[in-house]
Order: C-alpha cells, then structure tokens, then sequence
C-alpha cells in the first residue's frame, strides 16, 4: 500500500481540474478549495504516521522499479513538508473564502492555488532529479499567475523581477541535471548518490554543486540572490503573499536540505563552509533590510530572507543537531510566517492600508488582534515559551558545541533585531494613536465584505499550533530528529529506494 | 563536434546573460528564450553524441545489439522545451501587460516595487 505516497500531489491536482470544471460556479470552486485541503490534510497526516511507522515510502511510478522509472518517495522530512503544505493550504482556503474578491475568484484563483500545493508537494516526494525540475515548474507557473491576479501596475514590476530570476534558476538547475546526467547516466537521486562516490573527479562534482547551490538559493532567496523577493511579495492578495511566504522559498530550503545531505555530500568542507557564509549573510542583509522599511508586507518579506539564513544555517553546520534545529526551524517558520501575512491582511481588511505610518490604535478597538498578532511575531523574534525560542536555541546550542562563535552571534543579534522590528510593527499598528485622516476607508478595499471571522479564525489555529509546538515540543522534536537521522545517513534513503541493489 | 557544441552553448549563455542585463523587456525575455535553448543544447551535449545508433530492439530480441544512442537525454530535451515554451510564451504575454500598464519597454521605469 503504497499509493498513499502520491495522493499528496493527486489530491490538489483533482480539486484543481474539478474547479476549474466548475469555473462557473464561485460557490463550488469555494467549497472545493475547502474540502480539498481538507483531503490533502486527511492524507497527508494519515502519510506522515504511515512514514513514522513504516520507515521510508517508496512508490515506483507504472511500477518500472527504480533507477529507472521515477519514484516517488516519502522519506520523515518529506512527509513532515506535505503535512506543513496542508495546514498552510487549509489555512489560506479557509482565509480566502472572505479575503479574497469575487473579481479574483473569476480569474480562477482557486484553481491555481490547487495547482501550486499539487507543484509543491510533487517537490517535496519525488526521487528523481528531472522530476524535481518538472514540479519546480509546476509550482512556478502557478506562482507566476496567481502573482498577477488583478493586474494593477506594482504586481506586473515585481512580476518581471520575480519570473526572470526564476526562470534563470530554472536554467542553472537544469544546466546542473544535463551535467549530472552526463557524468552518472542516472536521475535517480538515490542512484545519484551511490554513483557520484565511484566518480573520481572531485571538481567537476563540486562545479555541478554550485550549480545546484545557486540554483536552489535563488528559489530559497538566500543572500546574494534573493532581490526578486521583497520585490513582488508584498504585490499579490494577501492570501496569496501568505501562501507564497509559507511554501515556495522552503521548497528552495527542502532542494538545499535533499541535495546536500543526500547527493553532494563529498566536499562537505568547501560546500558547506560555502553554505554557512550564505546563512550568516542572509540572516543579516534580510533583517537589516526588514530595519529600513515601514509597510507591514515589506517588513514581513525581508524577514523571510533572514529566516531562510537560520535554516540554512541547520546544513550548513551539518551535525546531527544542527540538522534537527534547521528541519525545526522550518516546521515553526512555515506556520508563523504564513500566519504573520494572514494578520497583515486583516489589518488592511479593518484599515485599508499596510503602510505603517497610516495606522494605528488598533489596540483600543480590536485588542484581540493585537495578542494575536503578538503570538507568532514575538515567535518569530524567539521569546519562549513560543515555538520560535526552541527553533533559535537548538541551532544556537548545535553553533556553540562546533564552536563557531561568530554565527552563534550573529544569530542571536539577528534574533534582537527581528524582536526590534516586531515591536516596531505593534507599536505603529496597535499601540499609537490613529492618526488624523487614515481612517474610514475599512471593508471598502477588500471588496468583498463577507464575515471577518473566516479571516480570523485561520489565524487563530495557526497561533494556538504556535503555541503548541511551544509549549509541547517533544513529539515535533521527536519528528525532526527522526528526519535528521536519515538525512545523516543517506544509506538508509538509498536502501528504501533501490532495495539493496546498485546497480 | 563536442568541442564545437560546447562553443556553441557558452556563446549562447553569453548571449542570453547579455540580453538579460539590458534595460528593454523585450530583450530581456529575448535573454531567457536564449538561455532556455542553451540548457537544452547542454544536456544534449553532454549527454554524448552518437550518430546513426537508434535506439531499436531488433525483431524478435530482448536487447538490442551493440552500443545505441541513449534516448533519454532526447526525452528530457523534449520536457524541457515544452515547459520552456509554455513559460516564455506566460512571459510575453506578461511583457506585454507591463508594457501597456507601465507605458514603457524599460526596467529603469520599474522600480516602484523595490526598496
């Protein structure tokens, strides 16, 4: 029973071409989007518990065995992935049902944002390299189109930035799989990495490594390639901003994780040295350049670059806990910074602006707001008892038994700034007075007027899962261990793969 | 001839990373259609050049014999320039709609969304 592996992709890739059956009827595509996630949910939960069980899932597609047809596989980090993809993807159906305008729902947003979880959870299961390109390209196409739902002339800038930079990433990892392919005559990842050992020329694989490091920073916008990011993520639908903030740069951080833990894990000292400069620079260029800005969703988008740093920094020290830190890390970013958008949109739902300086007082009329904003921002910024202090302390903990001090500090600097601009957003937002002239111009914007409380409420499970993870970490700890041990050792992923064969 | 495609590939990198870098849109997706050829002619090339080997199992034969070409790369050359074509074909129709929202075919004029 191995089917379970591919109803991640199969589920989202059905609602999608039933809603867009249905392109007529906004209602239907509505309850679609909400039961599919509700699906996607039920199955990926139920493939996490069955990969916790059984150990690594290997689905031969057309049943041609591995290494040469393509496998799906299923391994505690992908199926930890699928599981994020679903709560985020629920989330935002449920968010969108009032957040989203009726004019957007007919350009076919719903049918889209199917396509794009479908692209993502292919990514997050496939064995096969070429395969792993062809999702990418799932995924961004989708991206590219809900990015430019509505037209207005700030999405179609920071859509020529965000789809250039893409595409060029699309090229060099596809230049990287030609040459791969050339040197090994294989695509299978677990055959990769059996076949790149017999390799006896160090630097070529190491040439084909930068292709894939550059490649993949760019999708995770890691420093220096992440400029087409604070560029377009502030332009789309919140609910759009959100799915993109939670999903598409951590399918950039999951590629790093797979490829340089599984297939170029022959230099480590070069690569991975390479990787820790990357994180350290990227923690610190995003959250100064989160510092300099005062529009929430800017903010809110540097602060996506200083975190990917934080996860890349779990690989890049590349022990067993800084391993467990880094996939802990990204389990706790997803869901916090996915629900950090959400709370923007809602801000802009009551006020009609993200622009900082325009807002205020909404302490005094929606307290609630305000603690539930304070709940994944001071999360993100790592204040315990939340789900972001755990993350921070056990990569600072995996920093300091390496003894790297100098990104064990500028980690914990970059914690003190993220807490600077969270408080700064809940001071301008929530704390001052109004000020004169910003108000009146509520539901207006949003269009559509329908219960503000399908906005808050997806919000509100987000927190309470911040909370959780927080409060009663064991169990995801337990999960992220299990992910880094078989990250660590790869044999056990080729094992599930090929089956003892080597061939 | 490797040697020959290996020119041809980098000539149309350069070539591709030139356009990119100009400040017109137009030639700017000029750039990507070149870069997405360039990747394709790259994994042909690099995937070994053989003449006049098809890939056929003879009649009546499990394998077939002697060295054939590998037809794989083939396949992926395929899924590569129909998922190019498809996004470049996305990234002219979005040209097209910057152009008409900015009134413009310049990237100095798109910089409203950076910081």
């Amino acid at each position: 029973m191995t089917t379970v592996v591919a109803l991640p992709v199969i589920i989202p890739l059905l609602a999608g071409a039933v809603s867009l059956a249905l392109w007529q009827s906004r209602l239907a595509q509505r309850a679609i989007g909400v039961i599919g996630t509700l699906a996607l949910m039920w199955v990926s939960v139920d493939l996490l518990l069955a990969t916790w069980r059984e150990g690594i899932l290997v689905m031969h597609m057309g049943n041609w065995q591995a290494p040469f047809g393509i496998v799906l596989v299923s391994d505690m980090l992908g199926a930890i992935m699928v599981v994020l993809t679903a709560i985020i993807g629920l989330a935002v159906a449920v968010y969108s049902l009032s957040g989203v305008s009726a004019r957007h729902e007919h350009f076919g947003y719903y049918p889209l944002m199917h396509l794009l979880l479908a692209g993502v959870n292919g990514a997050f299961l496939t064995g096969d390299i070429f395969n792993l390109y062809v999702w990418f390209e799932v995924m961004l196409v989708a991206s590219f189109a809900l990015l430019i739902l509505g037209g207005e002339r700030a999405q179609m800038e920071g859509a020529i930035k965000y789809v250039t930079l893409n595409l060029l990433s699309s090229v060099l990892l596809l230049s990287g799989i030609g040459l791969l392919y050339g040197l090994t005559g294989t695509l299978n990842m677990a055959d990769l990495a059996v076949k790149l050992d017999d390799v006896d020329d160090p630097g070529i694989i190491t040439v084909i490594a930068m292709l894939f490091m550059v490649s993949f920073g760019i999708k995770a916008a890691a420093f220096p390639f992440f400029f087409w990011l604070p560029a377009s993520y502030h332009t789309p639908l919140v609910a759009v901003s959100a799915l993109f903030a939670g999903l598409l740069t951590k399918v950039g951080v999951y590629a790093l994780f797979r490829v340089f833990t599984l297939i170029f894990d022959q230099d480590v000292g070069y690569t991975h040295t390479l990787l820790l400069w990357m994180a350290g620079l990227t923690m610190l260029t995003g959250v100064l350049g989160a510092a300099a800005q005062f529009e929430i969703r800017r903010i809110l988008s540097f602060h996506i670059i200083s975190q990917i740093g934080y996860m890349i920094l779990g690989l890049a020290l590349f022990t067993p806990l800084a391993i467990v830190g880094g996939v802990f890390y990204i389990m706790h970013h997803i869901i916090v910074k996915a629900n950090l958008f959400l709370v923007s949109g809602v801000v802009h739902r009551l006020k009609g602006t993200h622009e900082l300086k325009k807002l205020g007082g909404l302490y005094r009329t929606h307290p609630w707001l305000g603690v539930l904003f304070m709940v994944p921002a001071l999360s993100l910024a790592g204040l315990p008892p939340l789900s972001g202090f755990f993350a921070k302390f056990i990569l600072i903990r995996a920093g300091v038994e390496v003894e790297a001090w100098w990104i064990v500090g500028v980690a914990l600097l970059v914690g003190l700034l993220t807490l600077y601009s969270m408080i700064k957003i809940w001071a301008e937002v929530f704390w001052k007075a109004q000020p004169d002239g910003g108000d009146g111009q509520a539901a207006a914007v949003s269009g559509q007027g329908g219960g503000l409380w399908l906005m808050v409420l997806p919000i509100v499970g987000l927190a309470l899962m911040t909370l959780f993870i927080g409060l009663y970490g064991q169990p995801i700890y337990l999960l992220a261990e299990r992910a880094a041990h078989e990250m660590l050792n790869p044999a056990l992923y080729i094992e599930a793969v090929l089956g003892g064969r080597t061939t | 001839m490797e040697t020959l495609m290996a020119f041809a590939v980098g000539g149309l990198y350069a070539a591709a990373v030139y356009m990119i870098l100009r400040r017109s849109i137009v030639k700017l997706v000029i750039g990507l259609i070149l870069l997405s050829n360039a990747a394709n002619l790259l994994i042909f090339t690099a995937a070994g050049m053989d003449r006049g080997l098809p890939p056929l199992v003879p009649e009546g034969a499990l394998v077939p014999d002697g060295p054939v070409a590998d037809p794989l790369a083939q396949a992926l050359i395929l899924t590569a320039i129909v998922i190019g074509f498809g996004v470049l074909a996305f990234a002219v129709v979005l040209i097209h709609r910057a152009y008409e929202v900015v009134g413009a075919d310049d990237m100095d004029q798109m910089k409203d969304t950076d910081t």
